[in-house]
């Protein structure tokens, strides 16, 4: 079974939220050395909620589509509750079997909102 | 003419994986069943410790062990064994120059010289040398076609600014370490060449070859190649891992400090002071990785039985006809990076694949048993220079065959289609 499914392909080819934030609150810039992934993430935030947040970069299929997906999950929640969400939960939202090798890709987005939240 | 079909079946994996497609052997070999036997019958019939033992199982191990020196010796026509060092890698063995020489030889104001295409293993040891000691480090650039732009004789250099050696080499340059075959670009370096020149500047200079992507596909002579030190690893030339060797010229061994102290390194050992053993004793500290370096004279004998000039050959015609059948698939959507004659090259090839990630690439072959590797393949400066972030590769041995590129090809279309956009 392949690991492109559908789903993560339109988010790699039509990434949800590639933005600049206006007036954003809070930036952070991550990267994966490994394999030269690049993203840069942006909130702005006001009384505890995500009013905006957006994502700018290069990188694999992988770590684009989770991007796209975990900033399209993330706008309007509180920090709390996006403070909750577990590297199972990103893996839950795109719904593929990952090999190890390819976690830090699926993840690089999860860590970059919650340094932006921290 | 490489007999491919019949060398598979001495491959094990293969009969494990009867579909798989492996062409990352430039990060490491597979190995026949001949050295994998070999590691076997040392810890079922002579599993002893080496030197020193009085009893019969230790002196077949020593025997066995030390006539492992021989063979390399003779493979890379090293004048004497007592100049072959046995490492952990090849790794290993820049850290125990660097780490050894280097620190004497080296010092505020000097120069280490090195370039742009080597190996983490050729530049990571240099360069903090040369921060440590307050010495400069230089790097040599690539020109367009991923050679070394230096007007040495012999090499035809296409580039439009040729540098001249005495740009480089200067009276302070103390080391001189360069790859003899580029793991990205596969460029083959002219290496005798340089060295010579540099030489001609400053005799002293201590000139270190990075051999690990070339040892195990050509011929090499480290007295032709009038090189001071020559590293590489066994692993990559059908031998087990944890197992590296350096050569080095007898008259530089003999006045370097040790490198580890231990057990095995020493002459005599006294409460005031230690005398240590003469080369190669001297830098092996320590019980060494026995069945590996057993296990690495089964492969040379391998090797040397296949015919490194027959293994030239094959992999030449394996890298053309990749180039080839790349180019004509791909067209303009493909960047083939390094030497565009395949007559410059070792067998490896590295691209980039317009709108396909590496990492994509890799993952979607690997779906179809096709093994290869994507990222900085730990040359992250010559990534730099050449602005990419990461690429795929793939290389080639003994086992491959014109059958494993097309199915490469096949692999790549799917990646291609799978990222071709919908609408």
């Amino acid at each position: 079974m392949s690991i492109y499914a559908d789903l993560i392909l339109d988010h790699y080819q039509y990434p949800r939220n590639n933005t600049l934030v206006k007036g954003a609150t809070s930036k952070v810039d991550l990267d994966n050395p490994l394999c030269g992934d690049k993203i840069h993430m942006e909130i702005r935030e006001k009384d505890g909620v995500i009013q905006e947040i957006g994502f700018t970069g290069e990188g694999c299929a992988i770590s684009i589509a989770s991007a796209s997906m975990l900033t399209e999950y993330a706008k309007g929640k509180t920090k709390k509750e996006l403070l909750e969400i577990s590297t199972g939960d990103v893996l839950g939202l795109l719904n593929i079997e990952l090999t190890p090798n390819r976690m830090k890709c699926a993840l690089l987005s999860w860590e970059g909102l919650r340094k932006l939240l921290i | 003419m490489i007999d491919t079909k019949q060398i598979r079946k001495d491959f094990p994996i293969f009969k494990n994986h009867p579909s798989l497609t492996y062409l990352d052997s430039a990060a490491t070999s597979l190995k026949p069943k001949s050295v994998i036997s070999k590691i076997t019958e040392y810890y079922e019939h002579y599993s002893a410790n080496i030197h020193r033992g009085i009893y019969h199982l230790s002196e077949k191990a020593s025997e066995e062990y030390e006539g492992t020196r021989s063979v390399v010796a003779s493979y890379i026509n090293a004048p004497s064994q007592s100049e072959i060092i046995f490492t952990r890698n090849a790794t290993e063995g820049i850290n125990l120059i660097a780490s050894t020489i280097g620190v004497t030889n080296v010092s505020e104001g000097d120069e280490i010289v090195t370039t742009v295409m080597e190996h983490h293993a050729n530049f990571v040891p240099w360069q903090q040398l040369a921060f440590d000691v307050g010495a400069d480090f230089k790097v040599i650039d690539i020109d367009e076609n991923g050679s070394l732009p230096l007007k040495v004789s012999g090499h035809n250099s296409k580039s439009k600014t040729l540098v001249e050696i005495s740009d480089i080499i200067s009276k302070k340059t103390k080391i001189l370490a360069i790859g003899l075959v580029s793991n990205t670009l596969g460029t083959i370096n002219p290496v005798k060449a340089i060295i010579a020149a540099a030489k001609k500047i400053n005799p002293q200079i201590l000139s270190v070859v990075d051999a690990a992507q070339a040892v195990p596909h050509m011929k090499i002579d480290v007295q032709d190649l009038g090189c001071d030190f020559l590293v590489f690893s066994s692993h990559k030339m059908l031998g087990p891992t944890g197992v590296g060797v350096l050569w080095g010229r007898h008259e530089i061994l003999k006045q370097m400090p040790p490198y580890q102290y231990g057990g095995d390194m020493i002459r005599s050992v006294a409460l005031s002071d230690t005398t240590f053993a003469d080369s190669p004793h001297r830098f092996e500290a320590g019980t060494p990785n026995i069945a590996g370096v057993i296990g690495l004279k089964e492969a040379i004998a391998y090797l040397e039985n296949v015919g490194l000039e027959s293994i030239r050959k094959h992999e030449h015609a394996l890298t053309k006809y990749a180039m080839e059948k790349l180019t004509e698939t791909f067209k303009e959507c493909i960047t083939i990076f390094g030497p565009a004659d395949p007559d410059k090259r070792a067998g490896l090839v590295s691209f980039q694949i317009k709108g396909v990630h590496p990492h994509d690439i890799a993952q979607i072959l690997d779906e179809h048993d096709i093994a290869v590797r994507a990222g900085h393949h730990c040359t992250m400066p010559l990534h730099t220079r050449l602005d990419v972030a990461a690429t795929t590769r793939v290389s080639f041995y003994i086992y491959n065959d014109a059958q494993d590129i097309d199915k490469l090809i096949d692999g790549l279309k799917i990646a291609t289609k799978t990222f071709s956009k919908k609408s």
